[in-house]
Formats: structure tokens, sequence, C-alpha cells
């Protein structure tokens, strides 16, 4: 099985969700990017607002989208630290 | 005798009904520390994680951030105090005030001026009573405080501590505003649900711990943006959060206070009940007596002098 990389959304009222994805896609100031398990410790401020996008095992993919929002990588995994988070309608394709 | 009884009557009616008063509060205010203790719980994630990622940050970037940066000469501090909306919470805002007092007669002591910021009715009604000035006032959420609070407060609090950076002596600075050179909270810690305690913290600007980092290879971070960029927008943000966790505990510590309040005075009502019921039962049970002896006397006298007849 590939390897899995853990990801937390954490607003700051609540954890808004964790567990295991394959990929989470996010929008730094910089520019888009991709995180996939083993990537390199990163810290991105995103771009205000945007969406995360966290693409799960199995095709699904969660959206949300994110105010006030930083996102850090580690060795641990993803986190996505936003002053609001709430589930975006998920896109068609 | 029939007097006294009725006076006792009226007497415990209105023991009563403030029973009831203190005990429906009780019984909110326990609720309320379940769900306030909830939202201290749900938002510990979100503080450690920005503790966690500043920390990667500071030792990373310059330090030179103004909110990072002790300032040499302190004119003005501003001082944060949290209390409560409402009354009926036993002392819990007498001790954050009386906190608060000490506070800044200390910082008074070491020859800076003060600006006071208040959050919460009974705050601000203490200190306009004494018609002492009040920087800025929060009010309307001590009990459900949200992050929207949280960053109106900080926002006004980060603005005055950058405009004091360029103020002169006496007098404001260039910008026109006369701002603070470093914060203060005052808020009360949630310990348990008996004690809590009011506590004096420094805000900003924040210390920078250097700590020992464990052998082994250290996490080189990349950076979108640049690392000082970053900790500029990450500060701010890190200083709403402390606010906002000060907030939340003090609501804890709010419904705490208040259910410990009530809860004395509702047992403190039905001793009172107790006492006014007995009085009133031997007060009945005097008259009783009286009326019976009046009855029995009067049969008598009637029967020595039918006798005669």
């Amino acid at each position: 099985m590939a390897k899995q990389l853990h990801v937390q959304v954490v607003a700051v009222e609540e954890k808004v969700w964790s567990g295991d994805a394959d990929m989470v896609v996010a929008r730094t100031t910089e520019g888009e990017l991709g995180v996939l398990p083993g990537h390199s410790p990163l810290l991105g401020l995103l771009k205000e607002p945007s969406q995360v996008r966290v693409k799960l095992a199995g095709g699904d993919q969660l959206t949300y989208d994110v105010t006030g929002g930083f996102l850090s990588v580690d060795a641990n995994g993803v986190t996505v630290l936003a002053e609001s988070a709430s589930p975006a309608t998920p896109d068609a394709h | 005798m029939a007097g006294q009884v009725q006076a006792l009557r009226r007497r415990i009616r209105t023991v009563r009904s403030t029973k009831k008063i203190a005990k429906a509060q009780e019984l909110v205010a326990t609720s309320r520390i379940a769900k306030a203790q909830e939202r201290v719980t749900a938002s510990k994630p979100y503080a450690e994680a920005i503790t966690h990622v500043l920390t990667a940050l500071a030792s990373n970037a310059s330090i030179d951030n103004p909110l990072l940066q002790p300032r040499e000469r302190v004119r003005r501090a501003g001082v944060l105090l949290i209390t409560s909306d409402r009354g009926l919470a036993g002392a819990y805002n007498a001790n954050a005030i009386r906190t608060c007092e000490q506070l800044i007669s200390r910082l008074r002591a070491d020859g800076k001026d003060v600006a006071l910021y208040v959050v919460g009715r009974k705050g601000v009604g203490y200190y306009r009573f004494r018609n002492r000035p009040i920087a800025a006032s929060w009010t309307g959420f001590s009990e459900r405080p949200s992050f929207e609070d949280a960053r109106h407060i900080g926002e006004s609090l980060l603005e005055a501590f950058v405009s004091g950076a360029d103020d002169a002596e006496e007098h404001h600075g260039p910008d026109g505003i006369q701002g603070v050179d470093e914060l203060h909270i005052v808020s009360t810690q949630f310990k348990s649900l008996m004690t809590q305690t009011p506590q004096a913290r420094f805000l900003a600007p924040m210390q920078v711990e250097e700590k020992e980092r464990e052998p082994g290879l250290r996490a080189a971070y990349e950076f979108e943006p640049e690392a000082d960029e970053l900790l500029e927008a990450l500060l701010p943000k890190y200083l709403n959060t402390r606010i906002y966790a000060a907030l939340l505990e003090s609501a804890a510590s709010e419904s705490a206070s208040r259910r410990r309040a009530m809860k004395s005075a509702s047992d403190n009502a039905d001793d009172l009940l107790k006492r006014y019921t007995r009085e009133m039962n031997s007060a009945r049970q005097a008259s009783i007596t009286q009326e019976i002896s009046e009855i029995v006397g009067g049969v008598e006298a009637l029967s020595t002098s039918g006798s005669d007849v």
C-alpha cells in the first residue's frame, strides 16, 4: 500500500478534520502546491481566501474554504491552520 | 400572633422565589461550564499547532519583528482586563479587578503610564463609576466568546502597540496616535471547578525562548513566502489565539464561579426556609394554644357565672 499523509485541518475554534490522505493541494501566496507523502518540511502562508483540497485514497476529495490559513508540512504529516475552515461544495470534476 | 404568622409566611414566599432563581442560575451555569470546557479543549489543537509552527519559524527567521523586540523605554503599558457581563458570579469580577489594580499600581510604580482595555460590562462599570479613562472596551460576549471577538480585541491592541513605537516623550509620535509599548492581560485561570485564580500575564512583546534542541536531524523548513514575512503574518494570529484562549478560560471560570455562588445561595435559602417554617409553625401553634386557653377560660367563666343563676 502506498504511503499515506496524515492530514489535520484545524480551525481556531475546533478541529475540522483529521485523517489519512493521498495528497493535499493548497494555494500559498507564492502559488499552488501539492503535497505528497514524503514532502520536505514546509511552512506556507495560504492565499486569502483559498481552498484546500484533500485527496483521499479511493479518489474521493474533500474541499475546504479557508481564511487566514497556514500550511505546515513536517515529518508527521500536514497541518492546515485556519482562522476559519468550512467544507466547500465539492467540484463536479 | 396571627400577624406574625402572616409576616413569616410572606417571608417564606420571598425566600422560596429567590431560591428558585438561584437554583436556575446554578443549573444554567453548570451546563455552561461543560460547554466552555469543551470549547477550551476544541481550541487546543490550533494553539498547539501554531505554537509548533512558531517554534520552527523562530529558529529560522531573524527576530527583529516589532512584536518580539522589547522596547528600550516603556512609557505606556496597555492592560487588557477580562471580566464578565453579568453579576451574580461570586467574587469573580472583584478578584479580576483587584489583580488588575495591583498590576496597574506596579506599572505606575515603574513610571509607566497605563492604558486600560476592558472586556465585560462589570469591568467597564467599575472604571466608569470611578471616572477612570478606558482606552477601549468590548462587551456582550463574556459567556460565549467567539474567535471573531478575540480578533477584534487583538486588532485594536496590536494597532495601539504598533503605533506606540514612534511615540515621543510625553506626546504621541508622528502618527498622531498615542500607542502603548507593552501589553499585559489580566484573565482568570480555570484550575478546577472549585478554584479559579486571576492572573496577570505578559502579552507583548513576546519573548523568544531559546530551547535546547534534541541532537539529531533538524528539520530544514522551506518557507513560502520568506520566513520573516511569514513571521510577520503569523505573530498577530498568535496574539489573537492567546487572547481567545484567555477569553475562553475566563468564560469557564465565570460560569464555575457563578455556579458556586448560586449553589451557596440556594443552600442558604434552604436553611432560611427551614428556619422560617419552624418559626411559623411554632407561632401558629402558640396562637392556637392561646385561643384554646381563651376558649377554655371563657367556658370556665361562663359555667361559674351560670351556676349562680
